[in-house]
């Protein structure tokens, strides 16, 4: 890492290339639509026209976008302890189910201002349980916390699906979802929020998760660079040995720093469960937990790079969604490949054009580098 | 007590034919983490493998081409993380997740611009399927008691994919075990310095061992889609990769443990759908979701060393760089 | 295997450099065939480069080499294998969980099955054995058998081969004095059957015992050539230094007052089982520099790690300021700290620093939750940056730039800067590992006189190195390790390196064999 940031300036390494790598997927993508025979441009225009045209668009895009918000932030927090969490799909998922027994337990008997944090609690609480098993192997026992993590997402499905299909199945219904909570469990969706305020916005899902969203990349940003925790995080995650000598306990700081990712994973749950769907039912983490990987890939694992990637992903979401309504040509599945695309160039390949770039910097703006 | 027995064995037939893609793909794994590539992109290669193969064989009706095409699409992408982990030194993690999201997107985005079924490929006829061969005789004594039927179900009635899998497991292990290759593979999984030093590429190991796993993995894909269905649907693999990956590491990485690892798994999903609403004696109804979690819960528990230890050939999932 | 007359190996203006160092600077070298030929050089004087790029792990940026009078182009260990060139590195490059004869057969397999291989290997690696005298069974896991033993497995893959020239880099690092003497009668039988042998060291004694010739490298280059009869130790140490060797660091006589530390039948065994402290009792007292001399790998690195806190006790006890350390009572680094104790790492880059902190994060390693750091929830930035300043101007760090990567200073800087962090809180007890490893010359002096200071500042300071010179300029007391435990004790002002020398390599001539692990 030295002698890499040595021949790169800062700037180069943290914007540059990275924007670099995401144009190189999206130059992928493009190809890609120009070879199922359309025009990407014209692509192009109808997704930013779907994301971002119009009020109702707008809101999609960033109620997506908080969901990517919670799940790129969950990735990047365990990743400064140098761990993989692959597992924000299923702690995304059980962070739901805590959000939803905690509903339907007190719905009727509390009202919206006591439920709400015990609500982010129960998301809170589930995901980072959920987090906490394959952590605690890690830890103690040195199970690899990727595949864990995998075969966690697996369990959690197999446990919702039981539970749904089983025990909170309203009871004379087909279909596996719970009953719909009693209206003082619900989030107020932003346009209801804005008109107390007397600002009138199109109706749509985003809701008051995303205030919420922000708060914790605050929060995050402060813990990982301002407070003692966050140095130790990073600690154990750059160098165990030197974490092991300042006297941090590296099984510690692996099991915590798991469950706060596990718990901001969870929030998914609050912006779904109480924020939109207002009962609980299957899959709604649908796909938000592998994209947070993406997420926190393309941001740097810091959190003004992943409220941005979430927004552009956000915006992939509903332009995507957009795009399929205005051409069938081009099913949601299209999002899906510009996403694996992204994680491919700005994660696998991250690497791949560093010489390249390093070779140019020599070449054009060598003289003011040995001088610095 | 007859029907019983027949359940029993229709039970092991269809564990036979769940675990075939466990059992190339688990090998798949095997190689390639022996050579310390960790790979958990085994699912997504074996949906292009799935896809390809159906549609070469759904437009040349062949489905010999189908095979061959869903091998080198799967060859292709195991290059390509090569590309990505080997040569340029990336996060063989990141890549692994970045190859099953493209494949689960592409496979559809693709099915649907060159067939128009809503991401299905056409059905494919048996002329352009794997079909069933049935053993001389099987069904001469197919009325035998016992033996008949075991015969006749169990060991014929499979397709050559089939027979090829459990072909592969002795194979494998004789390549891992008893070659140049194999002591080479391993060496580079556990120390790649002293292979470099040795005087042998390690980059060349390692990619020789992930066209390897791309071939099993394509086997694995065409099973599924020309053999076991009759064409591609979207996401046909459905975790069947990562099952393997599990399967793999169950198997503590060995040829023999990991067949029986994959048995045990396919067992469990033939064995699932049947419980359904049952009574079992002395554990009442069994919820079908456990069934179908057990083998994630198994390898946690065996990751976790509760089950003797798991340990992972030690190189894996590090590039290998020189030092100075 | 050498035309007659032909040298074995020519070396011819080899260059190399990593990025802005010249590691290697016009390198000549002339190795007569059947003869041992040692280079001799402090760490980082391009020994390990220049042998790379014989065995063709690194390319030269130009030069020629010549092997048994062949001009040859060695652009892999293949080509260096197929050129007579075997290399036994200084860390083994042994696959541990193989037996002994599938890492000698490894790369030379003979076809490609391994049955047959396998049997030829086994007869060809018993006549080996027989001819040499390098017993190892060869069924043997290698992972379980000790490093004496691991060595001869690399010897003997370079011999199965048939290496005309063996590179040795550092082999005696990790071995005790009886096996170093083995290795040596050993590479004799070799020389004696026509192997050419380069041996890199930076211990003289070896070269003076075993070596015909002897090349001195400095700063990336050749600056002297000698016949191992004509030279001195002395000589060849200003050589390598380039200056006098700086015996003496100026101080007044110790004034030893109360007991800071005290150790009792302090036993460590590491993750495989072995013991690496072996009943170890020592005193530290405030005001005096207790040095502990020994062979590298003597269980002074696990001595060290267990007194701070790093690495559990598993026997005895250690009495800090009358709190007593068991193995049931246990107390890590952070505990350790707060007894005010503090401890400057062997390895900095794995242990003192964290590579990717700036150099204000590195600053406050292990102290980050000291209420002059921290607040309730968050770091004091502001705070730690102006005294990680203030700290860099008093200690000389260059550049003195609180917010660069710490990766990014000097070995000798980064050294000065973690020991700021752990002289400038006045510890009573000070633990010291290598403190001049890799360092330059002119930091060597300073970080030796704050040392001192702190000695006379009434500290107590435990001085582990491998640098004997360094142990015999400093201590006021000496300790001898040797195989875990402690063998001699002799006063600083009456020590010299002949007798602890002596004491380090062969204190107890009939006990000190290895100790199998197995």
């Amino acid at each position: 890492m030295a002698s890499t940031t040595a021949k790169l300036p800062v700037w180069a390494d943290v914007v540059l290339l990275p924007l670099i790598n995401v144009a190189l997927a999206f130059l992928v993508s493009g190809l890609l639509i120009a070879a199922l025979g359309q025009d990407p441009f014209e692509a192009t225009w109808i997704l930013v026209r779907g994301a971002f045209g119009y009020e109702e668009s707008l809101g999609y895009t960033f109620y997506y976008t908080t969901n990517f918000i919670f799940t790129g932030l969950a990735v990047a927090v365990a990743f400064h302890a140098m761990l993989f969490n692959i597992g924000g799909e299923g702690q995304a998922y059980i962070g739901g189910l805590g959000v939803g027994l905690a509903c339907l337990a007190l719905d009727q008997s509390l009202p919206f201002i006591l439920l709400l944090p015990i609500c982010i609690v129960g998301a809170a609480l589930f995901g980072a349980a959920w987090a906490f098993i394959p952590a605690y192997l890690q830890a103690k026992r040195g199970s690899h916390i990727v595949i864990t993590t995998i075969m966690f997402n697996f369990i959690a499905a197999s446990v919702m699906v039981y539970l749904l299909a089983n025990v909170l199945i309203k009871p004379g219904q087909m279909s596996p979802e719970s009953r719909e909570f009693a209206s003082n469990a619900w989030l107020p969706f932003m346009h209801e929020a804005l008109a107390w305020f007397g600002i009138e916005v199109a109706r749509s899902p985003l809701n008051l998760s995303l205030v919420w969203a922000l708060i914790c990349c605050v929060g995050v940003w402060a813990l990982i660079w301002h407070t003692r925790w966050g140095y130790e995080i990073r600690s154990v995650g750059s160098n165990v040995d030197a974490a092991v000598y300042a006297g941090i306990a590296p099984a510690r700081i692996i099991i915590i720093a798991m469950c706060l990712s596990g718990g901001l994973a969870g929030f998914v749950g609050i912006n779904e469960i109480i924020g939109v769907q207002h009962r609980l039912l299957l899959d709604f983490s649908a796909g938000y937990g592998f994209t947070g990987i993406a997420v926190s890939l393309m941001g740097r694992n810091h959190p003004v790079g992943i409220v941005l990637a979430s927004l552009l992903f956000g915006a992939l979401y509903q332009g995507g969604a957009e795009l399929s309504f205005e051409n069938p040509a081009f099913t949601p599945d299209l999002v899906v490949v510009i996403q694996g695309l992204v994680v491919l160039f700005s994660g696998a390949l991250s690497y791949m054009l560093r010489p390249t770039l390093e070779r140019l910097f020599q070449r054009f703006a060598a003289p003011a580098l040995v001088e610095a | 007590m007859a029907e019983y027995y027949l359940l029993a064995v229709l039970t092991l037939d269809a564990t036979i034919r769940v675990s075939t893609p466990l059992i190339l793909a688990a090998l798949a794994g095997l190689v390639v983490e022996r050579s310390g590539v960790i790979d958990i992109g085994l699912e997504g290669k074996m949906l292009a493998a799935a896809f390809a193969a159906a549609a070469a064989a759904s437009l040349t009706g062949s489905v010999w081409l189908g095979l061959l095409a869903g091998v080198v699409v799967s060859v292709l992408l195991a290059l390509l993380h090569g590309f990505a982990c080997i040569t340029h030194r990336g996060n063989q993690i990141v890549s692994g997740v970045a190859i099953n999201i493209v494949v689960a997107g592409l496979t559809v985005l693709l099915g649907i611009s060159w067939f128009e079924r809503g991401g299905q490929t056409p059905p494919l006829p048996n002329s352009a399927r794997f079909n069933a061969i049935t053993f001389p005789g099987a069904e001469a004594v197919a009325e035998v008691p016992i033996l008949g039927a075991l015969y006749a179900e169990l060991v014929s009635g499979h397709n050559i994919l089939v027979y090829l899998a459990f072909l592969a497991v002795p194979a494998v292990w004789w390549l891992v075990y008893r070659t140049r290759f194999g002591l080479r593979l391993r060496a580079t999984g556990e120390n790649p310095a002293a292979v470099d030093t040795a005087g042998i590429s390690v980059v060349r190991m390692r990619y020789l061992a992930l066209v390897l796993c791309g071939i099993l993995c394509g086997i694995a894909g065409s099973y599924l889609s020309t053999g076991h269905g009759a064409g591609f649907l979207r996401d046909m693999t459905a975790g069947k990769g990562f099952i393997a990956l599990a399967a793999m590491i169950f198997g503590k990485w060995r040829p023999v443990p990991v067949l029986f690892a994959c048995l045990l798994f396919g067992f469990l999903d033939a064995v699932a759908i049947r419980l359904q609403g049952v009574e079992v004696p002395l554990l009442g109804e069994v919820p079908v979701q456990f069934v179908q979690a057990l083998p994630y819960i198994l390898t946690v528990v065996v990751l976790a060393g509760f089950i003797g230890q798991a340990i992972a050939p030690r190189a894996s999932g590090l590039p290998y760089v020189k030092e100075h | 295997m050498a035309a007659s007359g032909a040298p074995a190996i020519v070396l011819r203006g080899i260059n190399k450099h990593f990025g802005p160092v010249h590691a290697n600077r016009e390198v000549s070298l002339t190795v007569p065939a059947g003869t041992i030929h040692g280079i001799v050089g402090e760490n980082g004087a391009g020994k390990s480069t220049l042998m790379s790029i014989l065995y063709g792990f690194y390319q030269a940026d130009s030069g020629e080499i010549e092997v048994a009078g062949e001009a040859r182009r060695i652009a892999s260990p293949e080509d260096a294998i197929k050129a007579g060139i075997g290399m036994v590195h200084q860390h083994f490059m042994l696959v541990d969980v193989f037996t002994v004869l599938e890492n000698i057969l490894l790369g030379a397999e003979g076809g490609p099955l391994l049955a047959g291989g396998l049997a030829a290997a086994r007869a060809e690696v018993e006549r080996l054995e027989r001819d040499y005298g390098l017993e190892v069974d060869p069924d043997a896991v290698v992972g379980e058998l000790p490093v004496g033993l691991r060595q001869r497995v690399e010897l003997l893959k370079a011999l199965y081969r048939g290496a005309g020239i063996l590179i040795l880099d550092e082999p005696t690092g990790v071995l005790t004095p009886q096996e170093a003497d083995r290795l040596f009668e050993i590479l004799r039988s070799m020389r004696e059957r026509g192997v050419t042998i380069i041996l890199i060291t930076h211990k003289l004694r070896e070269i003076m015992a075993i070596t015909d010739n002897v090349s001195v490298m400095r700063a990336g280059e050749i600056v002297a050539e000698r016949a191992t009869a004509e030279t001195t130790r002395e000589e060849l140490a200003e050589l390598m230094v380039g200056r006098p060797v700086l015996l003496r660091v100026e101080k007044t006589a110790a004034r030893p007052a109360e007991v800071v530390l005290q150790a009792r039948d302090l036993t460590v065994i590491d993750d495989k089982g072995v013991v690496r402290v072996d009943h170890v009792d020592f005193t530290l007292r405030a005001g005096e520099i207790v040095g502990i001399a020994g062979v590298s790998g003597n269980g002074q690195s696990e001595l060290l790690e267990a007194l701070s806190g790093i690495r559990p006790l598993d026997g005895g006890e250690l009495v800090v300021h009358g709190t007593t350390i068991t193995p049931e009572r246990p107390r890590d680094a952070h505990h350790m700290r707060a007894l005010n104790l503090a401890h400057v790492p062997e390895d900095r880059q794995r242990m003192g620093l964290v590579p990717a902190f700036q150099a204000w994060e590195s600053a406050i390693l292990g102290y980050q939750d000291d209420p002059q750091y921290t607040g309730p929830v968050f770091l004091k930035i502001g705070a730690i940056v102006g005294d990680t300043t203030a700290k860099m101007a008093r200690f000389d760090v260059r550049p003195a730039e609180p917010l660069l990567g710490s990766a990014n200073f000097s070995g000798g800087n980064q050294q000065k800067l973690v020991l700021a962090r752990e002289i400038e809180r006045q510890p009573e007890i000070l633990l010291v590992g290598q403190p001049t490893r890799g360092v330059d010359i002119g930091a060597i002096e300073f970080i030796h006189r704050r040392l001192i200071e702190m000695r006379d500042g009434c500290c107590g300071v435990l001085l582990v190195s491998v640098e004997l010179d360094e142990i015999l300029s400093l201590s006021d007391r000496i300790l001898v390790m040797f195989e875990g435990r402690i063998v001699g004790e002799v006063p600083g002002a009456e020590a010299d390196a002949r007798t602890i020398g002596l004491m380090m390599a062969n204190a107890m001539p009939d006990e000190a064999t290895v100790a199998a692990d197995g």
